[in-house]
């Protein structure tokens, strides 16, 4: 009887250990084949990209495409890069979420094939014969516990509040009550953002740093004093979303500019040098009609 | 075990081989069939010990490789930040563009967190163990022993969500604060998930003390009270010293939990502050931190110092096991 039992383990164990080997093996074997068929098709795709009907290009298009940059875009390109591989399914993204600093320095030094920032590239970027395409925006929203009675803001007032200066409510407006705020943890792109936008990199008065969207929502939720911000996507009737300078944070006002605490994602390539046929089919893609829908459900605005 | 089995053996067959010549050939065929079955007995004895030296080699390898991983992971970032500055430095920046990576902060909180949770869970947790195993009547007592057990069961993430549903807007109504999310929230939430060990252990080591000494202690004249904490309890001690020790290393390791209740911002500990522990420090940065980057090695870094924390407490532990065993 325990001899059965014993040979069964063992069997098992061999089992696994030989299917191990084959999923690595076919792994392999794919990998490799994906890379022989990216180097020979590429150069026979290239003529036809130039014809820019990137339809008939569509079905064979392959090789790899590297990016990399803000962490804040590593969901939106996500989505994108998944819907995009399932249509060309030669086609390899991967994604490398360093800052946008990091991704703007790879897509200038030939690393990324297209970097990615969730802001507007800098002047002395631009000389240095980088440029952008954006294609999509985020909007962070402001959010209050709806027994807050305060509807409006400033920028200068959010500024304040943030920092610390403006400790009670009563100083905008509101009840008498003290502030608090629920941000998110170091290292998250909406706290990157929001602190980037509003101006007060590494000097905000947290209360409270929480790890998810979620969490943020679900602190000012059950505190009367708090207030924090979360991605305009994730906005929903448990709290108030303050309006900034007059203007509510809506897809609309973010898309025509109106509402301020906002920013853009965009592609960062070097100017003049053409795209490889692959990467050049996926920012035609994040720029598409098509694409927007992902953007959206990816917590993003898209462009008008 | 092991070494009885083989004597067996041995003086089976030479018993056998003792009153071999006067057997008829049908028994002796029987004999081979035994003697081969013995051998193969011999073999899954053999092969058997290889399988627990494996499982055995495997947690160990486990444990070397964690700390290998731990030490190797955690020097770059000490090494460039200087372990004073690391250890002793009180502001942790971790991604402004001047970034400090001072984790004192962390562990007075730690330390401040454990030593609170400990001050009340310690006490209603030995007094539990001493009421479940000398003083409970027998219905109570199958009643309250389920629901410690099922106290150990429950998942740390719930002990959080409880904590921050009911636990952080209490505190904040009751001391009048204006947010709940403070190093006392965290405290309560650790004192309640430390007791089942306590408790568990505690009363382990309470049943065990001899019959014989509470009797001699009542035959003197002493209260049933009395012989408990005057004799019980003292007897008992080291297995109640270690449920203590268990309970330290449950709060010290907890980040589930505290991540929900404690607020996570790197204050200097104060009772009503928001505060962040060691663990964490590394669990709400971690999933951000670039590849790489000083701040990805330093939460590695504090990983060390948590495991170094650890590997004390664990070392107590077995210090204080064996001291009672000695008695």
């Amino acid at each position: 009887m325990k001899l059965k039992k014993i040979a069964a383990l063992l069997t098992v164990c061999a089992m696994g250990a030989s299917l191990a080997a084959c999923g690595s093996d076919s792994a392999t074997t794919t990998a490799a084949e994906k890379t022989t068929s990216g180097s020979t098709t590429s150069a026979g795709t290239e003529k036809e990209a130039d014809d820019k009907t990137s339809a008939e290009v569509a079905e064979d298009l392959s090789g790899s495409i590297a990016t990399g940059g803000s962490t804040s875009v590593e969901k939106v390109i996500g989505a994108l890069s998944e819907a995009f591989m399932e249509e060309y399914t030669d086609v390899d993204i991967t994604y490398d979420p360093t800052g946008s600093g990091a991704g703007i320095t790879g897509a200038q030094d030939g690393t990324l094939d297209l970097g990615l920032s969730s802001r507007s590239l800098k002047a002395e970027e631009k000389e240095k014969g980088m440029t952008e395409t954006t294609f999509a925006l985020d909007g962070i929203a402001i959010v209050v516990n709806s027994e807050n009675t305060v509807e409006d803001l400033t920028l200068e007032q959010i500024k304040e509040l943030a920092t610390g200066e403006i400790t009670n409510w009563s100083e905008v407006g509101g009840i008498d009550a003290p502030v608090v705020l629920i941000g998110r943890e170091a290292g998250s792109g909406t706290r990157d953002g929001f602190e980037s936008i509003v101006g007060v990199e590494d000097s905000c008065k947290y209360e409270q740093e929480l790890t998810s969207t979620g969490a943020v929502m679900a602190g000012v939720a059950s505190n009367p004093n708090a207030f924090g911000y979360v991605s305009l996507s994730a906005v929903d009737e448990t709290v108030k979303a303050v309006t900034v300078d007059g203007v509510a944070a809506t897809e609309e006002t973010v898309q025509d500019g109106t509402y301020k605490i906002q920013r853009p994602f965009v592609f960062v390539t070097k100017e003049g040098e053409e795209l490889s046929p692959q990467a050049q089919a996926f920012v035609d893609f994040a720029t598409s009609d098509a694409a927007k829908d992902l953007i959206t459900n990816a917590g993003a605005v898209p462009l008008k | 075990m092991r070494i009885q089995l083989l004597l067996f053996l041995r003086k089976d067959t030479v018993g056998m081989s003792g009153s071999f010549t006067n057997l008829p050939a049908g028994v002796t065929a029987g004999m081979e069939r035994h003697k081969r079955t013995m051998k193969v007995k011999h073999i899954i004895e053999r092969v058997m010990n290889a399988v627990f030296f494996i499982c055995g080699m495997v947690s160990i390898a486990a444990v070397l490789l964690i700390t290998l991983y731990m030490i190797v992971a955690g020097f770059p970032a000490i090494k460039e930040i200087g372990l004073f500055d690391f250890l002793f430095g009180t502001v942790w920046q971790s991604t402004a563009s001047d970034p400090k990576f001072g984790i004192l902060p962390f562990i007075m909180t730690s330390i401040w967190g454990t030593i609170g949770a400990v001050i009340i869970g310690v006490p209603i947790g030995l007094f539990t163990a001493v009421f479940l195993a000398k003083m409970a009547p027998k219905k109570l007592a199958a009643i309250v022993h389920p629901a410690v057990e099922l106290l150990a069961g429950i998942p740390s993430v719930v002990y959080g969500l409880i904590g921050m549903m009911v636990l952080v807007p209490a505190i904040m109504d009751i001391f009048n604060l204006k947010s709940g999310s403070c190093l006392l929230a965290a405290i309560l939430v650790l004192a309640v998930m430390i007791l089942p060990g306590i408790i568990s252990v505690s009363e382990t080591a309470l049943k065990a003390v001899p019959k014989e000494y509470e009797e001699a202690s009542l035959g003197l004249g002493a209260t049933w009270t009395e012989t408990v904490f005057k004799v019980s309890v003292p007897a008992a001690k080291s297995g109640i010293a270690a449920g203590i020790v268990l309970g330290v290393g449950r709060a010290v390791g907890e980040a589930m939990a505290v991540i929900m209740v404690a607020g996570n911002v790197a204050n200097m500990p104060g009772l009503f502050k928001s505060v962040r522990f060691l663990t964490t420090a590394i669990a709400s940065e971690m999933s951000y931190a670039a590849d790489g980057s000083l701040q990805k090695n330093a939460l590695f870094s504090i990983g060390l110092v948590l495991f170094i924390f650890i590997m004390i407490i664990n070392a107590v532990l077995g210090f204080v096991l064996k001291k009672g065993e000695k008695k």
